[in-house]
């Protein structure tokens, strides 16, 4: 209905002439609903954490606190405020990056968060690569041999990527690769050897020790990460590649690929260069959505892993009743989250030339 | 009427009558057109079979089981690996895992019913209101929706259940919170294409109230691709339970739930890797079956969008 609305508004300013409406109304309603979204996960987190509790106050200075210490807890967090007051206050404070205190590292949780989202970042984005890099081939591949090994194959990680607990997964992958084969590290992100040798600037270890020259912190980075990033990337794999194979399949169906086989093109430049291509529209959508998905995946994997990452933040805090820091960590990979989407959203307008014409 | 042959044959032509004699008869013999596409594709009657048994297993756990799940023998039985007295090992409490991995089908069996009974009538109930109704009402109910589904499900249900409190009741809920919006969708795209069609005008032109019509005309159109989105999301939402299991947020000790199970045998994982193994087995079998069932029923009840 919005949409139809504001197409329609926006005919008919092309009609008038003014074209620049036209142009920006879709940028409006971009930041319409982008400031809507944000809202919205903005009163959801708000509601966790001042509503629910019975009386969040008595959450922070415990139940065997004196009446009058709670009454002026309860007031330096402005509890006697009205509820949309309490709501401002708090949107006013995240917009300025403040989450309050962790109770558990008596840090200000957005320090905290600066500090362990690289790693976070790092091993999704490692992930990502590795099941774009594998999955769209064998996607590809599924598509073309319907019904082949290759086709079955793909069938078959998609479904245990949907089927199988990641927690799970993880374990019994360390039995392997760590424990019998020893391929891979102890469970963290480094080993504690190189914990003094090594500062890291940017909270990125690959590429500080690259721009560094330290390569054998590189090495033992490569080893701490290629077990869980392998993890995530397996079920990026399953999603990118299930997907890539249903894209082909429609592009393969497509006239345009019968036009140029009757015309000679040799089936390699088809399949690569004329189909995957017109498929690359969503794949985008779909690679930017699996990498959110990893960033959500990556609290599981993280506590598996002890990766100090975001995800093992949140849960720590979670075992210890941390409310500010849980909170501030889902705010904080919420935003990312919804940023991905929205985005990726826009992208795939800005890329296919179909929804630009309309 | 002399053999059976004779008259299954006559049953059979019953049911597929191209001319059906009474509305009875017409659904009967869409369901037995249904079930039959169904029986054609293996892996969905495979999926069929694994719920089954689930289902069996969750029904008559305190028959199959062979010891009690909650109560072990801390003297002789810890961490036993796998043998003909505990097929599947013991944990260090010395309960056997066998026993507790099939009480804990309750547990599963009962969060996945429960957050299915919650969310899919609420989204069932906003996406066809929204589509039937339109206007303000639409783009309101669907801002929600889209909302709802830009948020990051599993850390927003850790997030409820840190508030909540951790127990089994609101992992359900903090669950059931998190999936609805996708039915929304789902029911709002089925309303929209049979809004404008004839019955729903012939319907509104004899004087059905707005909720008849939704609720009598509507709804049961959108319930087919409801059930197949459901099953679907059924491994989905075990995953999700197991991972609040896991991290201490789901049912708590000493309920048998299974990702609580693995989480309990994680410290054992190099020696005794039985403790966490099997109880992630089971969850991998059961959620391969809700998908196997799943993708079944899709290609069965929905032939258009069949053979992706």
């Amino acid at each position: 209905m919005e949409t139809r609305g504001l197409s329609a508004a926006g005919a008919q300013a092309e009609a008038d002439g003014t074209r620049a409406f036209a142009l920006l109304a879709p940028v409006a309603r971009f930041l319409v609903i982008a400031i809507m979204t944000y809202l919205g996960l903005l009163a959801v987190t708000f509601f966790i954490g001042r509503v629910i509790p019975i009386d969040p106050a008595l959450a922070i200075v415990g139940d065997r606190a004196p009446a009058s210490v709670v009454e002026r807890t309860r007031r330096e967090m402005g509890l006697d405020l009205p509820l949309i007051q309490q709501f401002y206050i708090y949107i006013k404070g995240v917009l300025s990056g403040d989450f309050g205190r962790s109770v558990l590292t008596s840090n200000p949780v957005m320090d905290d968060i600066r500090r362990v989202f690289p790693a976070t970042i790092e091993l999704a984005t490692i992930g990502t690569l590795v099941g774009a890099f594998i999955g769209i081939p064998l996607g590809v591949l599924a598509a073309v041999r319907r019904g082949s090994l290759v086709d079955q194959v793909v069938r078959v990680i998609g479904l245990i990527g949907y089927s199988v607990p990641i927690f799970w997964l993880g374990l019994l992958s360390l039995v392997l690769f760590y424990a019998k084969l020893r391929w891979a590290a102890f469970p963290g992100r480094l080993d504690i050897a190189f914990e003094y040798s090594f500062t890291p600037t940017t909270g990125f270890y690959l590429l500080d020790s690259a721009m560094q020259g330290q390569w054998d912190v590189f090495w033992d980075v490569m080893r701490h990460i290629f077990l869980p990033a392998s993890l995530l990337g397996y079920f990026s794999l399953a999603y990118i590649s299930g997907l890539t194979r249903s894209f082909m399949l429609n592009e393969l169906s497509q006239e345009y690929v019968i036009a140029a086989r009757a015309k000679g093109v040799s089936e390699t430049r088809i399949i690569w260069g004329h189909a995957l291509r017109n498929a690359a529209v969503p794949l985008v959508t779909v690679i930017a959505l699996s990498y959110a998905g990893l960033l959500e995946g990556s609290v599981l994997t993280e506590t598996v892993f002890s990766w100090p990452g975001i995800g093992l933040y949140i849960t720590n805090s979670l075992q210890n009743a941390d409310m500010n820091a849980v909170l501030g960590g889902t705010v904080v990979i919420g935003s990312v989250f919804i940023a991905i989407n929205l985005l990726s959203d826009q992208l795939y307008r800005l890329l296919d030339p179909r929804t630009k014409a309309q | 009427m002399s053999t059976a042959q004779p008259s299954a044959l006559s049953r059979r032509e019953w049911l597929l009558s191209e001319q059906p004699a009474s509305r009875w008869q017409a659904r009967l013999g869409r369901a037995y057109a249904t079930w039959r596409r169904f029986l054609a594709n293996k892996p969905g009657v495979l999926g069929l079979v694994i719920i089954l048994l689930l289902l069996f297993v969750a029904a008559f756990a305190s028959h199959l089981a062979a010891y009690s799940p909650v109560v072990g023998d801390l003297k002789g039985a810890r961490l036993l690996p796998p043998s003909t007295g505990h097929w599947l090992g013991t944990d260090d409490l010395g309960r056997d895992i066998y026993s507790r991995i099939i009480y804990g089908s309750r547990l599963t069996l009962l969060v996945v019913v429960l957050v299915a009974v919650i969310s899919a009538p609420v989204g069932l109930l906003v996406g066809a209101v929204a589509g039937y109704a339109g206007g303000w009402t639409d783009a309101v109910l669907m801002r929600i929706t889209d909302i709802f589904l830009a948020f990051p499900k599993l850390i927003l249900a850790l997030a409820f259940v840190a508030a909540l409190g951790p127990g089994i009741e609101n992992a359900i809920i903090a669950i059931a919170i998190t999936s609805w919006p996708p039915y929304a969708r789902i029911a709002r795209a089925e309303t929209l294409m049979v809004r404008n069609s004839d019955y729903i005008k012939a319907v509104e032109l004899m004087g059905a109230s707005p909720f008849r019509v939704v609720w009598r005309h509507i709804i049961p159109m959108c319930t087919s691709s409801l059930i197949v989105r459901v099953t679907l999301d059924m491994a989905g939402i075990i995953l999700t339970a197991a991972g609040l299991g896991f991290v201490g947020l789901g049912a708590q000790p000493p309920l048998p739930e299974w990702g609580a199970m693995i989480a309990s045998g994680r410290r054992f994982i190099l020696d005794q890797w039985w403790v966490a193994a099997m109880p992630g087995m089971a969850i991998l079998i059961v959620s391969l079956g809700f998908n196997l069932l799943g993708d079944g029923l899709r290609d069965a009840l929905d032939p258009r969008s069949s053979g992706q």
